[in-house]
């Protein structure tokens, strides 16, 4: 009888267990719903092809988001290649060089650390090193901004999926005369790129969003005036967007949503791929 | 047939060579009081054992007697990793491997090895092949073609694989694998292949499949073979070497080894006292 007693109760735990759970992934996956249903119904009424076709319009003005769309796909590609070969080159050697070296253990500590590190500090710091210098806000200065907060997130990454390429492979490759510079290009690299592209993607969609860092360095642009204008302030979606958002004016806060929606979806999709990405990561 | 004899008496093995009724066997590896180092801890001590050219040497032990640290010297691949290190003597036709300035892929281009675990490259299963053959000599596509075909015959995997060279290695079933691997060791014509318990992860049939492939492949190279399977050595291997914690106990030819054994601790090894 006693046995019953310990089981009933067991299940009863259980129930009870089972019932916060699903209750607390109900409240998260329903804030997370709530605010894409609202991003959608406030920022799917406001897409038009002149979202993509017309700059920024003054207060009260018709007009599109071109000018921060284009910015934030200049500054973050920039980013993206002048961030990744260091990031990629950083976890390489951490990985594979230095494997087993003091160094890396520092560099891992100091890297954690930029990893968390508030975005804003970066732009400040950027601000310092590179606006102040040169007198004036500039795309360039937002897009260092940004590859600095890339850097980090792509040697983890890196690092960490080196890392999962079995001793096994490496010694295989060494035993059949393989110089190291060999068995990391062809074997490890191979082994591991589906992780490493996945981290390149999750420093994107990082930095998709970022508006701090940006705000001391590009900060805004109008117009496409000084067009290529990575020597003068240049827009940018989250920018704008904050821009928008705070202002008294209708256009301009939709537009907001509309910027925020693009951003949300882009991000989507990346992170979408970056895991169909690393759930192929066996069969490639 | 008596090659070597053992002082069981001693805990370190004098081993002499006398001449055989065999002929004369070339020394293709001989190891030289070898003692070896994981950090401060001594894995291996004062081996001395020779490998004869074209002959399949088989070392046997239990778990952690240093088999297969002492296979990991033949080709150097410890020194991927820190803090390990060996001394004494390698020769490996009459040349000190453990000699500093040596050009290690060089070695282990010479000295070839398969792991306890298939470790296909993860590329298509000609690349895997054509990779190593590319890597210390320049050769045409129809010769290189001649080469991954060669090499896959040897393995005895062609047939099986034939028609499907772009598909990549790690489709193929653990026991393909591991001929793969075989296959990619030979390609690259090394002269000694050290095999580092290549079955333990396969089944019967592919077991008894890589164990003609040793048959064959011992008309060409000198080959070593770590195995925790006694009927795997007798039936492979020309001579045994039995390792009990860091030291090698005995070392004899195989028939000798496993009919009159000279150490009480290899018997008791062989006929499953214990280990």
């Amino acid at each position: 009888m006693a046995v019953m007693d310990l089981y009933a109760r067991r299940r009863l735990r259980n129930r009870i267990v089972l019932f916060l759970s699903f209750g607390a992934t109900g409240i998260g996956l329903g804030w997370l719903a709530i605010i894409l249903g609202t991003l959608l119904f406030e920022g799917a009424s406001g897409l038009s092809l002149k979202v993509f076709t017309e700059t920024t319009p003054p207060p009260g003005a018709d007009g599109g988001l071109l000018n921060p769309i284009v910015g934030s796909l200049i500054m973050t590609t920039l980013a993206v290649f002048i961030g990744t070969p260091v990031g990629i080159l950083a976890g390489t050697y951490m990985a594979e060089y230095g494997r087993f070296s003091r160094i890396t253990h520092v560099v891992r500590f100091i890297n954690d650390i930029l990893l968390s590190a508030p975005s804003i500090v970066v732009g400040l710091f950027i601000y310092e090193v590179m606006v102040a210098p040169m007198g004036h806000f500039s795309g360039l200065a937002g897009s260092v901004a940004l590859a600095v907060l890339v850097i980090p997130v792509v040697v983890r990454t890196t690092e960490d999926m080196l890392a999962l390429v079995p001793k096994e492979l490496r010694e295989a490759a060494s035993a059949l005369g393989m110089p190291l510079a060999y068995v990391i290009g062809k074997v490890s690299y191979r082994a591991a790129r589906a992780g490493i592209i996945t981290g390149v993607l999750l420093a994107i969609a990082r930095i998709s969003g970022e508006t701090a860092p940006l705000l001391f360095t590009a900060l805004n642009h109008q117009f496409f005036a000084d067009f290529p204008y990575l020597n003068a302030p240049m827009a940018s979606l989250p920018v704008v967007i904050f821009q928008f958002a705070l202002s008294p004016y209708h256009e301009w806060q939709s537009l907001a949503w509309t910027g925020a929606l693009i951003i949300t979806m882009t991000v989507l999709a990346l992170s979408i791929i970056a895991r169909t990405l690393a759930s192929s990561r066996k069969t490639s | 047939m008596s090659i070597a004899s053992v002082h069981s008496s001693s805990p370190i093995p004098v081993v002499t060579h006398a001449a055989s009724e065999t002929g004369a066997m070339q020394e293709k590896v001989s190891v030289r009081k070898l003692n070896f180092f994981y950090g401060g801890n001594r894995a291996l001590k004062d081996i001395n054992v020779t490998l004869y050219a074209k002959k399949v040497t088989a070392f046997i032990g239990p778990s952690g007697c240093g088999k297969s640290t002492l296979l990991r010297i033949l080709n150097r691949v410890y020194d991927l990793y820190p803090h390990q290190r060996a001394e004494g003597e390698v020769l490996l036709d009459g040349h000190n491997i453990l000699a500093a300035g040596q050009d290690l892929n060089l070695l282990r281009s010479r000295v070839g090895m398969v792991f306890q675990k298939p470790t296909p490259f993860p590329m298509s299963i000609y690349e895997n092949i054509a990779f190593g053959v590319r890597l210390y000599e320049r050769v045409g596509k129809a010769d290189l073609d001649t080469r991954v075909e060669q090499a896959l015959r040897r393995a005895a995997l062609w047939e099986e694989v034939k028609d499907k060279l772009a598909a990549n290695g790690l489709s193929l079933s653990g026991g393909q694998q591991q001929r793969l691997c075989i296959a990619r060791t030979v390609a690259v014509k090394p002269e000694v292949i050290l095999l580092d318990e290549p079955c333990s992860a396969l089944d019967p049939i592919s077991t008894a499949k890589i164990e003609e492939l040793i048959d064959e492949l011992k008309d060409d190279y000198t080959i070593a073979i770590v195995t925790h399977n006694m009927q795997q050595a007798a039936r492979c291997s020309d001579f045994t070497a039995f390792m009990y914690l860091g030291e090698l106990v005995e070392f004899d030819t195989t028939s000798k080894m496993f009919t009159t054994p000279a150490d009480r601790r290899t018997q008791d090894y062989i006929t499953g006292r214990f280990g």
